[in-house]
């Protein structure tokens, strides 16, 4: 099930998701061996920066509940990582985030001169105080972030969007406008919190988290809908993606490519190799192509 | 009170039902609760408001277990500020645990507080021929009196039992002709690394139980990686078939940030 995404000819559309296993490059050849057609890093930031205490991640059965809080070494101290990504023999989504559009724009070219197939920005975090969201969800704000960070680059742009956002369309268009060559929706959903009614404490240290798997799958369809309506770009939808099944129906809404990532959770390393052959078994089933389906939920 | 489950899902407050005092720095708190378990598996130990970390099961029986705990840095000295009837919050139990074949003859061989996961494992496994424990000095051996196997001691000032390592003693046991169909080991990764060297030697299979810095402790965040194995799931504990293939142990691991160093200035971290 090869597909192109932008320059890139991939093995299938599932995606793993950025802040899912995406810390060397040991573990992210094993996720490509299981099947994943596109590895996304870990989100890499200006500064060194530890994230939140634990608890940080806790598993609610439908899902999770994450407030990580941005960990990464800082964009200055990541050279072994880069000297061993050089000799991959699998594509690369490199995640960026900053606090102003001037640390986007530093750590996304220094980022760019290490050729990753593709940088994201997460303009769309929801854990930490004065990193992404802030800047996903105004017009203005994305607008900007992204045409500072194309001018600067030398690899396909995919913007990662919040629900957040009033008009997450609206969003998207402004930053295809800006330059945008993909849209990655969506980022984790909330914040919400989780409080244990024994400590009366909230259970994760940040209190709040964004929340991840089956119980946001429903919002992410509909972003996607939403967003494949107003722009022209690729989309990589994510948000809940659990089975081939969860993928058609995202790509129907108008994805190209699927994002997976509390899925690993719940069917472990090897769920993408399984979501890829259960979104084929479908498509074989119903004698059709992802060409045919991709956003057959529009037709009237 | 009554009590919810203890899931790997959301954490689930238990009250300290004991404490004890080990030695130097240790105490083991008591929870009276049935924890589905096997030896090598260990749970998310979360004080609300400081921090959540993961403790292995030093005692498991049908209607109790308990974390033995060193009083090292901020958390594990609030933890040991515990007493009975105190609440701290529980999820687990995580990872995959030791491989235990019936009828195996196996030595174990513990380092410190390493002794903690061995002890289940001890009261388990019915076929230890050797059982090889060594720590700084006499005052830091745990569970004196636990086991019915005796154990062979060592410490690195020499105040009980051989002066010198675990290793010296494993050696000693394999070349005196004692036969061992699995060794298994925790203490300090360079003492685990070279009981692993000492078994390639001698063509002898062993386990040890890794630690890393944790977060999710199901597989997913990817905080405690090392080399394409993910250690709070597809471990703590890894065979030789692992092992060889694992190319950061004795090496690399990831600091909080997620920087990748040598385990020299991992462990200066971890031990702050």
């Amino acid at each position: 099930m090869s597909i192109r995404f932008l320059h890139k000819i991939l093995k299938n559309p599932t995606v793993l998701a950025s802040g899912i296993l995406g810390n060397s490059k040991d573990i992210l050849e094993r996720v490509h061996e299981n099947g994943c057609g596109l590895m996304t890093l870990k989100s890499i930031g200006p500064e060194p920066r530890d994230g939140h205490k634990n608890p940080t991640v806790i598993d609610l059965g439908c899902g999770m509940i994450n407030a990580v809080g941005l960990p990464s070494p800082g964009y200055l101290n990541m050279e072994n990582e880069w000297e061993a990504l050089e000799n991959r023999n699998f594509p690369i989504i490199a995640s960026v985030y900053g606090s102003s559009i001037d640390e986007y724009r530093k750590v996304a070219e220094y980022v760019s001169s290490k050729k990753p197939d593709f940088i994201e920005i997460n303009i769309s975090c929801p854990n930490s105080e004065k990193h992404g969201m802030i800047f996903g969800i105004n017009r203005e704000s994305s607008r900007d972030v992204v045409s500072a960070v194309k001018k600067v680059i030398s690899v396909p742009l995919i913007v990662k969007l919040t629900p957040q956002a009033p008009d997450i369309a609206d969003i998207a268009r402004t930053c295809e406008d800006a330059g945008a060559d993909a849209i990655c929706a969506i980022n984790t959903l909330g914040p919400g919190m989780v409080i244990d009614i024994e400590s009366k404490r909230p259970v994760l240290s940040f209190k709040k988290g964004g929340l991840s798997g089956p119980m946001i799958k429903p919002v992410a369809v509909r972003c996607v809908f939403d967003i494949y309506k107003a722009v022209s770009i690729p989309i990589i939808g994510l948000g809940g993606i659990t089975t081939g099944e969860d993928a058609v129906e995202m790509v129907m809404a108008g994805a190209s490519l699927v994002g997976i990532g509390t899925a690993v959770r719940y069917r472990g390393i090897e769920v993408f190799q399984k979501v890829a052959g259960e979104m084929d078994d479908w498509l074989a089933d119903h004698a059709l192509s992802l060409t045919d389906i991709k956003g057959a939920a529009h037709n009237e | 009170m009554m009590t919810n489950p203890i899931t790997d899902q959301k954490p689930v407050m238990l009250r300290v039902m004991e404490k004890k005092t080990e030695n130097t720095g240790f105490a083991t708190l008591f929870f009276e609760y049935s924890l589905p378990f096997r030896p090598g598996r260990f749970i998310m130990v979360w004080i609300p408001g400081l921090d959540e970390k993961p403790y292995t099961i030093s005692l498991h029986d049908q209607d109790r277990f308990a974390v033995t705990i060193e009083a090292k840095g901020i958390f594990s000295k609030k933890a040991l500020t515990l007493e009975k009837g105190d609440l701290i919050g529980i999820r687990g139990p995580f990872g995959n645990g030791f491989e235990i074949k019936p009828g195996q003859s196996a030595a174990v061989v513990a380092g410190g507080c390493g002794m903690a996961p061995l002890a289940t494992l001890a009261d388990h496994l019915p076929d230890i021929t050797t059982f090889i424990h060594g720590a700084r000095s006499k005052e830091f051996i745990l569970f004196p009196g636990r086991f019915s196997v005796p154990r062979e001691f060592c410490t690195d000032d020499g105040s009980l039992g051989h002066k010198g390592l675990v290793t010296d003693l494993l050696e000693k046991n394999i070349v005196l002709g004692k036969h061992f169909d699995m060794v298994y080991a925790c203490g300090p990764e360079i003492m685990m690394y070279k009981v692993f060297e000492l078994c390639e030697t001698h063509g002898i299979p062993c386990q040890v139980s890794l630690e890393r810095y944790m977060r999710c402790g199901f597989g997913v965040c990817g905080a405690c990686v090392c080399g394409k194995q993910v250690v709070c799931k597809d471990g703590p504990v890894f065979h030789s078939r692992d092992l060889r293939k694992m190319k950061d142990f004795n090496t690399k691991a990831l600091l909080k940030s997620g920087k990748e160093v040598d385990l020299s200035q991992y462990f200066s971290w971890r031990c702050q």
